[in-house]
């Protein structure tokens, strides 16, 4: 007994000495802290919980095992920035800063770098154009696509026709908010709706005036784009003032479990848009909860496997992972570089039988991502709250957005940019 | 024993009103000159710019002008934040309306600009004084983000409302944009932090600083002996906001490279400078980069030792930070509450003695 143990403990200790593939770095530039660290945790958990996986069950991707070390930022620039450097040097093969701030800061800076950054469903919406931007993705979904879906989803559960109708955005004054209103206003001109924009400060505790100008207004819907804890104080404000839930919509960021779970059952009724599916009614979790969670490993307390953000950061794991595999692919090694990945989130193509290979059949849409295209299709589908239960239900299927508006705004902003920044055209 | 006037015979006025009286001093400044200007630019990569250099010189540049206004003539301002907003702004206007004109005179001119701002609010402590020209200025605080944020021209009427810095170079240098090479950019934010340290160390032993302390000291006693309130305050909130504004605009333009105006000039930044001035020690130009080096380098050391070092969670690393520099601000202020400068003169006292005290 005490030998086998020994020989094992020798062979760890061989294994560990002897000169295996270096680690695929995913730095986690996450935040734990802070008055949005209760959201981004859960991405956190969800996005490192399913490197574990990958590195418990599979041994790594592709041979090489991941490395995914946290970075706390606070939501901060400053320490985003600091975050940046200090792991920019172990080999980083790709950055997901999960803040449109610190992801517009950091759009010249990787570019420079050579390190592609995937933004997924947040930051420079414009970044879709890959001619533009050589390293930055954002798909599957973004901003605009977003906002775009929402629109679609009101033209339906109102025939087809929003004439006469306002909608008030509720929207956290920052990059990250104001993001939706070129796309909105131009949606308003063409079905004929009017749009109150509602600023609110960061961090979003104080939204008093805002939803005492809803009452007085009565808008028909009222769309939220916020984050941390502006979700729970708008929902709950929202109840306060009897706002009718079933009209209150959120962007993806404004839909997870602990935005509406402080208002009880109050906010029955809420819904948002997403670009993945919600619950954990998907094989991969059996594996995780095998893998990860029994085996003592999970980056949080294990118990927010299956919310709302968790799995968006699972999925963002999911999506990084095949791309290590389309990338080494493609340059026949395990162990790739950033400029490697970036060839690999540029040819990734997403099918269901791909899904269904990592348990995950349905959570997402399939697409496919190109040099010009570094968004994909932007389809979304709408979730509604269900304050009984406390879950999350699909409502609608996954559909497209109206790109006949938004791909014209992603190419003026993207031609603004380039000029700005004299870039020549990179897919030609 | 090294340490000592003895021997060191000043033979001229010039010489008896040093900045650095000892000989020791003289050469520990010229040194550390020789090495930031000669030997730093040579060793110096992103990390260490990013994270640690550029960080300790724009605040230190920011809590030099805070010092001239609260430290030396005794008006505390809440408003810092706002100040370097417009520092920021202005030099985005002027970046992007006139790209060929070097940087170097884009952040001056910003600079000048804020002193204009800050020439605006200083107006109400001619009435006002202590915790109520502490508001007031924290009035400017809001009124200046929420102005960056509401009118788009201040943000060239982009989509998000960030403001982001192109590439603009100094003799050839780029010294913005993200081609701008780690010692380029050490080197620009270094002169500007030498100038100023060395004009602030000079107005405030001159003339406008004797005025701004004898304001500070009693208002009623420095008018009666002949100080002009006006002037003295309106002066040290002037070039205090000259200062604060070339912090904003090196923050945009040099460190972070794209600004939102929320997150990086909100009320937090305020505070974070009124605290290393505090610290650091009022009215005293060593104790400003004391300061800075004590609050915006040691939650980055503690940040290394325990995420680094010691391999925790980086949640729990990120709240024992808060834990460990709160305690640390406590236990500084009732130790020596004049600041980490006054706990350097005492250092020098014993030291002249040292090592035969009595």
């Amino acid at each position: 007994m005490k030998l086998t143990k020994l020989a094992a403990f020798a062979v760890a200790a061989v294994v560990a000495a002897s000169p295996v593939l270096a680690d695929l770095e995913f730095p986690s530039i996450s935040y734990r802290t802070g008055p949005f660290g209760a959201n981004g945790a859960e991405v956190a958990d969800g996005f490192s919980d399913y490197m574990t996986l990958l590195n418990e069950r599979d041994g790594g991707i592709g041979g090489a095992r991941v490395n995914a070390v946290e970075c706390e930022t606070g939501f901060s620039a400053e320490k985003t920035l600091e975050c940046y450097e200090a792991t920019k040097g172990n080999g980083a093969l790709v950055y997901s800063p999960l803040s449109t701030a610190a992801t517009y800061q950091m759009i010249p800076r990787v570019t420079a770098d050579g390190i592609p950054l995937l933004s997924m469903g947040y930051g420079r919406t414009s970044v879709s154009n890959g001619d533009v931007f050589s390293h930055i993705f954002n798909f599957p979904g973004n901003y605009w696509t977003g906002a775009s879906v929402i629109v679609n989803h009101l033209l339906d559960i109102n025939d087809g026709s929003l004439e006469g109708k306002t909608i008030a955005l509720a929207f956290h004054n920052s990059a990250f908010g104001k993001e939706p209103i070129r796309t909105l206003e131009t949606l308003g001109e063409m079905h004929g709706f009017d749009l109150t924009l509602l600023p609110i400060d960061s961090p979003g505790q104080e939204q008093k005036s805002q939803w005492l100008q809803i009452r007085r207004e009565k808008p028909d819907y009222v769309l939220l784009w916020g984050w941390g804890v502006m979700n729970q104080v708008a929902i709950q404000e929202a109840a306060n003032i009897r706002f009718p839930m079933e009209n209150f919509i959120g962007v993806w960021w404004s839909g997870s479990d602990n935005d509406v779970i402080p208002a009880g059952a109050a906010s029955d009724g809420y819904k948002a848009v997403t670009f993945h599916a919600v619950g954990s009614d998907f094989p991969v979790f059996a594996d995780i909860q095998k893998y990860v969670t029994d085996a003592g490993l999970s980056a949080g307390d294990g118990g927010n496997v299956g919310t709302v953000l968790y799995n968006r950061g699972m999925y963002q794991a999911v999506l990084m992972s095949e791309a290590v595999k389309v990338a080494q692919a493609m340059h026949g090694t395990a162990d790739i570089t950033a400029a490697m990945m970036r060839d690999g989130l540029e040819n990734l193509v997403i099918t269901d039988d791909m899904m269904e290979a990592i348990g995950l059949k349905g959570f997402g849409p399939n697409f496919e991502v190109s040099c010009a295209n570094h968004g994909g299709p932007g389809l979304g589908a709408i979730q509604q709250w269900d304050a009984e239960t406390q879950s999350w239900s699909l409502i609608t299927d996954f559909g497209a957005p109206d790109m006949d508006v938004i791909a014209p705004l992603i190419a003026a902003d993207s031609a603004a940019y380039a000029a700005e920044n004299e870039i020549a055209s990179q897919c030609n | 024993m090294l340490y000592r006037e003895a021997g060191d015979f000043k033979t001229s006025y010039g010489k008896d009103s040093q900045t650095f009286p000892l000989k020791f001093d003289r050469w520990a400044y010229w040194l550390l000159l020789v090495v930031a200007f000669g030997v730093v630019p040579f060793f110096i990569n992103d990390y260490w710019l990013n994270a640690v250099l550029l960080p300790f010189l724009i605040y230190a540049i920011a809590a030099l002008g805070l010092n001239i206004l609260s430290g030396y003539a005794g008006q505390i301002s809440l408003g810092s934040g706002g100040f370097m907003a417009v520092g920021a702004y202005s030099c985005y206007k002027l970046m992007t309306s006139f790209p060929d004109v070097s940087i170097f005179f884009h952040v001056i001119i910003s600079g000048l600009i804020t002193a204009m701002v800050g020439l605006a609010f200083g107006l109400p402590s001619m009435r006002i004084k202590g915790f109520y020209l502490a508001v007031a200025t924290l009035a400017a605080q809001f009124f200046l983000v929420w102005l960056f944020n509401k009118v788009p021209w201040f943000f060239n009427y982009s989509a998000s409302g960030q403001i982001s810095a192109p590439e603009r170079t100094v003799l050839g240098y780029a010294v913005t944009g993200p081609l701008a090479t780690a010692p380029a950019k050490y080197l620009f934010c270094l002169v500007f932090v030498l100038l100023l340290a060395w004009m602030a160390r000079n107005l405030t032993r001159g003339s406008f600083g004797r005025k701004w302390m004898a304001i500070r000291d009693m208002d009623i006693a420095a008018e009666i002996i002949g100080v002009n309130p006006l002037s003295a305050k309106l002066s040290a909130f002037g070039i205090s906001s000259f200062y604060i504004g070339i912090s904003g605009a090196l923050i945009f333009a040099v460190f972070l490279g794209a600004v939102d105006v929320n997150d990086t000039f909100s009320i937090q930044k305020s505070f974070l400078i009124l605290f290393i001035v505090i610290i650091g020690g009022l009215g005293s130009i060593l104790g400003s980069f004391i300061g800075a080096a004590f609050l915006v380098l040691m939650p980055v050391l503690l940040k290394n030792i325990m995420v680094g070092q010691l391999g925790w969670p980086s949640d729990l690393a990120a709240h024992f930070e808060f834990i460990i520099v709160g305690a640390l601000i406590i236990v500084t202020l009732i130790i020596e509450p004049h600041g980490m400068a006054q706990v350097w003169r005492l250092t020098k006292q014993k030291l002249r003695l040292w090592p035969f005290p009595h």
